[in-house]
């Protein structure tokens, strides 16, 4: 019979009940859920900044577009899901930005 | 020429056309650690058993300068052979032949194969060792993939295929393994991918090895598209040969049956599950306690641990278990336990495989990423698999079964056969603590000593509810046992079971939640 080592088990609280047992590497790394931040846009994919739409103190609303970025050969409008003013722009013509990068924040 | 002159010209012709790349090709394959596809094949079948087809196919492309190169047998072998005597269909991508890409003969060479494994209706094995698709060979590669996945479909539950990952198998090549009943890999010899890292660098900027994108580890613990993990090619070949031992030749028949042995004596039944609910044990103890001779044979061992699946027997004859595993995250159902449970209640009952199901667990793991992965339509699929599965099933109860998970996990409501409870069974929509907090909710808050009160309902619900007997009281569960009985009665269930036949309404078929 398989021996464990009591010593890496953690708990796990279901309804209530504090389970002793063990985590599997997913549970450990999975992702904590976050409030979305509607002070920024972001990118949701990494790819080239062919033209910037705003520029610094527009109002912006939802729907408007902010800035057009080209990604898996396509060019895509990067749309705004949040109301308010442009504080700062983060990209310029260009520019190849990552993943998450934070396009615009809003003031 | 005569005769023998002729022959002795074939048999340069075979010795040239095995060698398939070439020497220089040969020692590049065993310098990047693998075996050819030859060695490959006569090491997982019987010894003497191969018989090899199209050896001589040729391809008939020009472009790209195609017409000059010739590709010895267009980079695959296919053929026929046994496995511990089981007739076997097999086909191996030979890489050393212009990096085993798939071009149309290539395709059409394992379309054959699979065509002949469907109409012997015997085991389809393939072994994949590509570069992908042949790029000289244009939209002909990609017509040859197509008839490869269609035939992987239209074969699926009908007879076992099984994929081996001993090279690169990317791009639109990873479709077939995927449709394929189980797959099998090996550390630093498998990848598997749909985009590879070069890909990934130059489109979106994220940098990634080969190994950590698609390798044999990342498949068997992260993704769940493998099924068996081996630190070299020969374990996996006895990995698969083990396999073989355990399922039909294709779904009209029953899997070889053995001599029944008891199981060791070290596994004892009574002595493994602890009585506070709230520690774990390890579920595969309990099932070595109750399978021939212990050789419990797991299946995706890596991936979604709370949740246990393979192979045993039973007096001799092959069964499927599905197990929850206190062990590993207190054995709650989860979107990957879900998937990966339903699948093998798929495979099983497609193959005429009794399924035994031990249920211990609290219920369904709480959490945002898990809602929003959609653990609403995994595990719908857990109660999809079981309910439309017509061949023999048979739970037993060790410890909890609270809520969704006591439905889920073959209850008598998804019409299991033979439903059996330890006497530590609690069978709840809750357990005791979280059923005391809302439904004497009101008691506890108007108390004196809430957590005095508090206790005294858990308690009193703990010794009303939190047992076998509600559920028996109504017939969920067909008898309380002795967990010594266990064994013995899961023998006596199979043994009256031989003719179950259910019939189900006419539809072409489900819709499970995909």
């Amino acid at each position: 019979m398989e021996n464990i080592d009591k010593n890496k088990f953690k708990t796990l609280v279901i309804e209530g009940v504090a389970y002793s047992t063990l985590f599997t590497k997913k549970f450990e790394n999975r992702k904590i859920w976050q409030t979305p931040n509607n002070k920024i846009i972001t990118a949701y994919i990494s790819g080239t900044i062919i033209k910037c739409s705003v520029t610094v103190g527009q109002k912006v609303k939802v729907g408007d577009e902010i800035v057009i970025l080209e990604a898996m050969k396509m060019k895509n409008h990067i749309i705004s899901h949040f109301e308010g003013v442009v504080k700062t722009i983060n990209v310029k013509e260009g520019q190849q930005i990552p993943r998450g990068y934070i396009i615009i924040d809003f003031k | 020429m005569s005769l023998r002159k002729k022959t002795l010209d074939l048999l340069k012709k075979r010795e040239q056309a095995q060698l398939g790349g070439g020497e220089k090709a040969i020692e590049k394959q065993i310098a990047m650690g693998k075996l050819t596809a030859r060695e490959r094949i006569l090491l997982l079948l019987d010894k003497g058993s191969f018989h090899e087809y199209d050896l001589f196919v040729e391809h008939d492309a020009h472009d790209f300068d195609m017409g000059n190169k010739v590709l010895h047998g267009d980079g695959v072998i296919i053929g026929t052979g046994t496995i511990y005597g089981a007739p076997i269909c097999i086909f191996a991508q030979d890489f050393t032949v212009a990096g085993g890409s798939l071009g149309f003969m290539h395709a059409r060479k394992i379309t054959k194969i699979m065509d002949h494994a469907m109409k012997l209706r015997v085991p389809l094995i393939g072994i994949n060792d590509s570069g992908g698709a042949r790029i000289q060979e244009g939209v002909n590669s990609l017509a040859g993939y197509g008839e490869i996945f269609f035939r992987n479909t239209l074969a699926s539950g009908v007879i076992p295929q099984i994929s081996v990952i001993l090279g690169p198998c990317a791009g639109g090549a990873v479709y077939s393994p995927a449709l394929t009943d189980f797959v099998f890999t090996v550390d630093k010899i498998s990848k598997m991918f749909i985009t590879g890292p070069e890909v990934i660098k130059t489109v979106l900027g994220e940098e990634i090895s080969m190994e950590e994108l698609g390798g044999a580890r990342v498949h068997c613990e992260t993704t769940g598209n493998a099924h068996f993990y081996a630190e070299t090619e020969s374990e996996c070949f006895e990995q698969i040969k083990k396999l073989i031992t355990f399922i039909p030749w294709n779904n009209s028949k029953r899997a070889k049956a053995f001599k029944a042995k008891e199981p060791k004596s070290i596994y004892k039944i009574d002595n493994i599950v602890p009585s506070d609910p709230k520690q774990p044990y390890d579920i595969r103890n309990i099932i070595k306690a109750i399978c021939d001779g212990s050789d419990f044979f797991e299946v995706q061992e890596l991936w979604a641990a709370n949740i246990v699946i393979g192979f045993g027997r039973m007096n001799g004859e092959t069964v499927g278990f599905v197990c929850n595993q206190p062990i590993v995250l207190a054995g709650v159902l989860d979107v990957d336990s879900s998937d990966k449970a339903a699948r093998f209640i798929r495979y099983c009952d497609a193959f005429n495989i009794p399924i035994i199901t031990l249920v211990d667990l609290p219920g369904y793991l709480p959490g945002v990423d898990q809602e929003h992965a959609g653990v609403i339509r995994h595990g719908a699929k857990l109660l999809y698999a079981y309910s439309e599965a017509s061949v023999l099933k048979i739970t037993v109860i060790l410890r909890k079964a609270y809520g969704g998970g006591y439905i889920a996990m073959n209850s008598r409501h998804l019409r299991a056969d033979f439903v059996f409870a330890w006497p530590g069974a609690e069978i709840a929509v809750m357990g005791p603590e979280g059923a005391a907090n809302i439904i004497f909710r009101k008691e506890i808050s108007e108390a004196e000593d809430p957590e005095k009160m508090r206790k005294q309902k858990v308690k009193e619900y703990k010794e009303k509810f939190a047992n076998p007997y509600v559920a028996a009281a109504r017939g969920y569960v067909d008898s309380v046992i002795e967990p010594s009985e266990t064994r013995k009665l899961l023998l006596h269930s199979i043994e009256v079971s031989g003719e179950k036949n259910v019939q189900t309404p006419y539809k072409k078929h489900g819709i499970p939640p995909f």
